[in-house]
Order: structure tokens, then sequence, then C-alpha cells
């Protein structure tokens, strides 16, 4: 029966007590999540700000607010505050604890007090952080050697602060692998998790192996700058490149940690609105491992053009296009899930299907980029800013969104107002192409990234982009003003507004503290749609 | 229907929570770690040419392995238990060797 | 429905089988055991690039290094192994005073190894042997450094495991702290054993 909703006298809602206390020394993983949340959002709209700043003074050649060291903190900002407070952490901190124990059936992940940790530990860092960038700094978000040795910038406290970062990042990946091997509910067997469950499931690998190494690289630069060390000064014997072979072991599995999970939510929002099962359930699951694994393989494809061997490029050429293989894999059973389904746009829909969309142009133009006779034209310029972005916006933000419009009556007991929810992401949409779309062409053209200036035949397609930004930056507007209306105003929200079968849907909305008066015991798969389950169906 | 979280591996657990290691395993485990060492010192004293690192990394690795085996009670784990032991060397064997592909192949100028 | 004081709804109505928290703790340390192979890692990474590059260097320079204090350090370290595993067996027998023994034995075993490389240390420094000296002093005190770190840590926590057991929270029935706390010491060991050739015996 997929309808049972928990009437017991005794549900209290998580959200039920009040007071910053009462969640700032909460165990319980959907506060946790919760907090999460709100913290990476905040940041997220800073950093956004500051992009915005970024593309206004490009938007024509010569100084328009900013100078060029003025320009290289902005987006030493933008890119570490994005990268560090935002999208490591982001969907698997957020979704990941809030949805996990409610997915495969806990009462909580396996170690709630460690879980708490982990987000002080962030909290922590972001302080850290903070200080250290307003100082400010300037070295770019890779603080790459040699720079980072001289540079004025306050290196040591902002390696303090990721290393702080990364420590919370760890617990959280060995917390949600533990939780997931051990805590899943009778009958709840590999096969019958939902997919965003593999997908932290693999994320939380690369939080917990990759994570280490970029500790202890940074740990080197530290001493590089007390000590001189010599290992990063050519002067001394050492390779300035050895910093970057190190550094891009972890931030290489980093971006999978940033797309992964939302990867894991398109999986859970596609069958739901299309009343169709996931397309080729197994080769979605194991595809996530595969690009988990094979994640730890291509990180000098960010170095061809810093001096590396002409061995080592060639090898990790080659293995960079293995990577798309699972990927492709991926888009392919998303769009085979959407064939004959009955397909509903809700908001959350229109930003999977993006996702897919967008997803697959960055993806590509990575591909582009592990050519190694095209990356040497085009490495630094434009063409990897637009990439990444499309890989990053256009995939994690769109599943960002698309997962936050999804589960929003689960984690709040409100609904959103559906109608300026699909006009926000129309601008959303719209606005991150006019954005990004153009910054192909830059690239492909000579505009190099992280400049402050530049020559007048790039003027109007800069001009373009930065109209783009305004566009994008609107529709977030009018996301967050939606989802902060929902939270006040929204109407209460059933337990199971899409009739689904996934376990966090039978519970109520919000979900009392211990998620499950009973622990379920599972006899099938989530995504049965189409067949038993309403009458709509 | 069960009211508490129910592990897939909870026969291993009985098996776990009733083996216990015996002390004379360990005196013997600590007596060849103690040989182990000795060899490792009078070795360092021969030039065995390139297989100097070769020799001191292998019997290196044979105390790490009694170490994990029987202090560390890895022989009576779950298969689950020694991936995860296992998973991290063969990383760290990418990270080596695959820098190494950079550095000793660049041709100078 | 106003204020509902009722703890039993607040904290968790599940409790967690026993012996799946035994799994999940004991787990969840080698999991992070990995992160700890993988954080050295890094360093045994830039040694072997190193020691490749400059292997002459490497030799010449290791000769600066105390292989006696080396040796006992590794011997003391051992032992320490030893006598954790022996506290584990002891407490899974409910022998609590045996274990109390061993957990001290340990600490003090670490304590000797920290003393041991403060001497170390200090004579480096007399000589104005520094980390900025050369990559393979860098490497040295980094290697040791980190590692030392870590000792301080494992003998924290083995005194808490001490504190605890002196108050009689473990038993034959309850003593995961205890195998847990073991696995970090013993992860303490093991990269000792490969510090102690890769610096001090470079033939």
């Amino acid at each position: 029966m997929a309808n049972h909703t928990i009437a017991a006298p005794l549900y209290v809602p998580y959200l039920d007590k009040k007071g910053i206390l009462s969640w700032l020394l909460s165990t319980d993983h959907k506060r946790i999540g919760i907090m999460y949340l709100i913290s990476i959002s905040t940041f997220f709209l800073i950093a956004g700000i500051s992009a915005l700043l970024m593309r206004l003074e490009l938007i024509a050649p010569g100084k328009t607010i900013v100078d060029a060291h003025q320009y290289n903190v902005l987006f030493t900002f933008h890119g570490t505050v994005m990268v560090f407070f935002f999208i490591v952490p982001g969907l698997a901190a957020s979704f990941g604890n809030f949805l996990i124990p409610l997915m495969i059936g806990a009462p909580d992940v396996a170690f709630p007090k460690l879980n708490l940790g982990s987000y002080w530990l962030y909290l922590l860092a972001t302080i850290l952080l903070l200080i250290a960038l307003l100082k400010p700094a300037d070295t770019g978000w890779t603080f790459y050697t040699p720079y980072s040795i001289k540079s004025g910038t306050d290196v040591i406290l902002l390696t303090t602060g990721i290393f702080v970062m990364g420590f919370s990042s760890i617990l959280t990946g060995l917390n949600f692998i533990v939780t997931i091997h051990k805590l899943r509910a009778p009958g709840m067997t590999w096969h019958r998790l939902n997919l965003f469950v593999w997908a932290s499931y693999a994320t939380a690998i690369l939080q917990l192996l990759a994570t280490p190494v970029v500790g202890i690289t940074l740990l080197l630069l530290i001493m590089e700058r007390v000590f001189g060390i010599g290992f990063f000064d050519p002067s001394k014997g050492g390779d300035p490149i050895l910093f970057q072979n190190f550094f891009w072991f972890y931030s290489h599995p980093a971006v999978y940690i940033m797309i992964i999970p939302a990867f894991g939510v398109i999986s859970e929002i596609l069958p739901v609105f299309a009343r169709k099962p996931i397309f080729g359930y197994k080769a979605m699951a194991y595809s996530l491992l595969a690009i988990a694994l094979i994640s730890f393989l291509v990180w000098a494809h960010h170095m061809f053009v810093s001096g590396i061997s002409e061995v080592a490029a060639t090898i990790f050429s080659f293995l960079t296009f293995l990577v798309a293989i699972p990927t492709a894999i991926k888009v392919f059973n998303w769009t085979a899930t959407l064939y004959k389904g009955s397909i509903q746009l809700h908001s959350a829909m229109l930003y999977a299907l993006s996702l897919v969309f967008l997803f697959t142009i960055g993806g590509l133009t990575g591909v582009f980029l592990g050519a190694l006779a095209v990356d040497v034209h085009l490495h630094d310029t434009y063409f990897v800013v637009a990439h990444m972005h499309y890989v990053m916006i256009g995939g994690t933000v769109m599943g960002f969104f698309g997962g936050l419009h999804f589960w929003f009556p689960k984690m709040f007991g409100k609904m959103l107002n559906e109608k300026v929810a699909k006009v926000a992401w129309a601008f959303v949409f719209i606005g991150f192409n006019v954005t990004f779309f153009p910054q192909f062409i830059l690239g492909t053209l000579g505009m190099p990234r992280r400049y402050a200036d530049y020559p007048p035949q790039f003027h109007s397609l800069h001009e373009l982009s930065t109209i783009g930004s305004w566009i994008l930056g609107i529709g977030i507007f009018i996301m967050t003003v939606n989802l902060l209306r929902g939270l006040t105003n929204g109407e209460k929200a059933p337990d199971n507004p899409y009739n689904s079968v996934s376990l966090e849907w039978q519970v109520p909305s919000p979900p009392p503290h211990e998620n499950f008066e009973k622990i379920p015991v599972v006899t099938d798969f989530p995504y049965v749609y189409g067949k038993k389950n309403s009458q709509e169906d | 229907m069960s009211t508490n979280a129910h592990s897939s591996e909870h026969h291993h657990d009985h098996e776990e929570q009733h083996h216990i290691v015996g002390y004379s395993v360990y005196i013997m485990v600590w007596i060849a770690l103690m040989i182990l060492t000795a060899i490792t010192v009078w070795v360092a004293k021969h030039d065995f040419g390139v297989f100097n690192i070769v020799v001191a990394l292998s019997i290196a690795s044979v105390k790490a392995s009694i170490v994990a085996l029987f202090f560390m009670h890895l022989k009576y784990e779950d298969k689950l238990t020694w991936t995860f032991a296992i998973y991290p060397l063969f990383l760290l064997a990418l990270l080596i060797g695959l820098t190494a592909s950079d550095v000793f192949y660049r041709v100078l100028p | 429905m106003g204020e509902i004081v009722i703890e039993d709804t607040h904290s968790h109505a599940h409790h967690i089988d026993p012996k799946v928290e035994y799994s999940m703790s004991k787990f969840g340390m080698w999991l992070f055991l990995g992160t700890e192979i993988l954080l050295f890692g890094g360093l045994f990474a830039a040694y072997a690039i190193y020691r490749a590059k400059y292997a002459t260097m490497f030799h010449e320079q290791h000769k600066e290094l105390d292989v006696t204090l080396g040796a006992i350090n590794t011997v003391i370290l051992i032992f320490s192994s030893l006598t954790m595993a022996v506290g584990v067996t002891a407490i899974q027998k409910g022998k609590r005073n045996l274990l109390t023994l061993m957990l001290l034995i340990t600490i003090i075993c670490g304590i000797a190894f920290g003393v041991n490389k403060y001497f170390e240390y200090g004579h480096k420094f007399e000589h104005h042997i520094s980390p900025s000296t050369s990559i393979f002093f860098a490497l040295y005190f980094m290697m040791t450094g980190l590692h030392m770190i870590h000792v301080f840590a494992g003998i924290a926590i083995l005194t808490v495991l001490l504190v605890l057991n002196l108050k009689g929270k473990f038993s034959a029935k309850y003593n995961t702290p205890i195998e847990v706390g073991g696995l970090y010491w013993h992860l303490v060991d093991l990269i000792w054993i490969y510090l102690f050739p890769l610096l001090y015996l470079i033939s």
C-alpha cells in the first residue's frame, strides 16, 4: 500500500523544536541536512554575486568597476567559495544527509554525533576561509606554486581552512559508506536501493579516499611557505608541477563528488515525472561506480600544457576518453526512461531535463579538451570556463535546484508555487545559456581565462555573456523568493504528492524524528510506476 | 517485521565477537617482527644495487602484513573490510606510478 | 500542540543491534585508516619521486640519522603493538586489570618513542639541520613529524580508554572502543615499519 500515513498521536515532525541551539546541537540527520542546505545555499548566493561583479567588469574592455588585482581577488573568492563552500559539500551533505537514512529504511546514519561534528568542521572551515579570502587572496582557487609560495595572500590560513573542510568531507563520506553497508532495512538489497543512494555511495568513496591527498598537499604547501622545504621550488631541486600532480589527484575526483549526487537526483526525478521505471537500473548503478573508479585515473588532463611528459599526457588523454563511456550510458538511459513515458512538466522535471541536455554539452566539450592537440589551443581559455560551468551549473546546479523543488514538500511539509517556479526556471535556463554559450566561442577565438581585460574584438561576446548573467541572476532571485515564500506561506504538503513508491515518500511530510515508527521490510524496487501504483497511472 | 537494523553480515558478527586471538599467536608474531627488524638492519649494511629498495620494502611489507593480519585481526575480517583495507594501497600505487610517468619521462630541452 | 516534552519521541526510538554497532565501529575505523594511508601516501609518493631523482643526496644525507635510535624506536613501537593486541584479547576474555596494564605499557612506549624523537630532533637542530636544509631532510622531518603527531593522538586516545577502563566501562561483552582504538595504534606502528628502512637505512 503506497500511501499509508502514520497518523499516530505521537507523530512529532523533526522541525518541531525551535531555537538555534536545538539545531546546532542536533544529531538528527534531517536537521543536519537542512543546516548544510541553508549554509551551502547562502554561500552559493554570495559567490554568485561575486560572479555578477566579475561579469560586470568584463562587460567592456578597460576597467569598469575593478582593476586587475581586484579582479584576481574576485575570481579567487568566487572560485574558492563556490568549490569548497557550496559544490563539494553540496548535494552530498544536504540531500544525502536528509535522504539516505529515509531511502534505506534506517532511523539515522551510522554515526550521528560524527555527522554533527562534520557540520561543525564545515562551519569552522568557512570562518577560516572567509577571513583568508577577505584579507584578500589572489592566488585563484587552485593556488598553484610558485605563486602561492610568494603571494601576499594568507596562504597558510587559506590552506588550513581547506584542510578542515576536507576533514569534514572525509568524515561525511565515511559515515555514508558505513550507513549504506550496515543499516539497510530488511529486504533492502543493493539492487533495490534508490539510485540516489548508489550515487551517494560512489560519491562517499571519492570523498573518503581522494581528499586525504589534497590534505597532505596543503600541508606540504604550508611547510614550503614556512620552512622553504623546496619540494616545489626548482632552485632547491624541487618541482612545481609536483604540486599540480598531487593537487589534481584530489581535485579531479572532486569534480565527480560535485556531479555524481546530481546524477542521483535526476535518476529519482525522471521516473516519477515520466511515470516509468528508470531504464537500465543495473547499468545506472554500476556506471556510477565505474565513473568513481575511473575518476582517479585522469587527473593530469588539467596539466597537459604545464610541462608534463608526453608519455604521461598520452596516457591521461586516453584515460580521459574512457570516463566518457559510463557517463554516456547514463545520458542514454535517462533519455530512454522518457521514451513512451507519461511526461509531467513539474518544475523539478524541468530542471532534470535541463541537466540531461546541458550536462551532455558540458561533458562532450570535456572530451574535446581531453584531446591533446585540441587542448593545447583551448587550455586556459574561456572554452574551459564554459565547459566547467556547463557541467557544474548545467549539471550540478540543475540537479540541486531540481532536488530542492522535488523534495521541498518532504523536507518542509509545504508546497511550492509551481507557476512561479516554472517562470524562475525559464529565466535560469535562458540566462545560463546566454551567459555561457558565447564563452565557448570566446575560448576558441583565444580569449584567456582569469583576465580582467581584453582587446576590443572580444567585446560583443563578453557583453552578451554579461547580459546573460543578469537574466540568470533574475531567475535565481525569483526562485529564491519563491522558495522562501513556500516556507512561510506554502500550502500544507501531503505525504506523497507524486505517488512515489520510494521509501522517503512513505513517511509524513515532514518526517518524524525517528523516521519510521517501525523499520519497514522492503519487497520491491523504488521505481515501479505505471503498474499497480495509483489510479492515475 | 523486524524492529532493528539488520546487518547482512550478521552471521559473521557472531564469529568475530567470539573469535578471540590467543596470546601465543601474538607472541609468535612479535618474535617474527623482531627477527625481521634485525634482518632489515643487517640487509642495509649490504649493497644490492638497484634492488636495495626492493629488498627493504619487501621486508617492511612482510612485517606490515603480519601486523595487519594478526595484531589488527584482518585475517578474521570479512571481504568488505579487506576490500577497503586493500583499495587505498592500490590508489597509492596509482598516485606514485602515474606521477612517475610524468616526472621521469620529461624530455629536457 | 504546544510544548511536547516527551523525551522518548525526541530520541531514536530504535536501538541498533549491538552486533551491528560493533560491526559499524570496526568498519568505520578501517575506513579511517584507509584515509591515513593516503594522507601519508602523498609523502611516500614525494619520497619515491625525489629519492629516484636524487639517489646520491639521499644516500649521503641519511648518514646524519641515528640508526641506533631509529632501531630502538622501531623495537619500542613493535612491542607496543604487541601489548595493545594482548590488551584487546585480555578484555575480550573479561580481564580488566590485564587490559589496564597493557594500555599503560603501550602508552609508556608511546611516550618513550616521543622522548627519543625529542633527542633526535634536538641533535639535528644543534647541527643546524632543519626542514629547509634539503629535500631529504624536509622529507625526514615531515614524515617523522606527521607520524609523531599521530603517536600523540594515539597516546591521547589510549589514555582516554585507560581512564574509561578504570571506571569499569569495558567487559567481555562490550569492548568495541578498545578494539577500535587498538586498530588506530597499530596504524602508527605500520607507518613506522616503512619509515624506518626508507629514511634510516638507505644503502
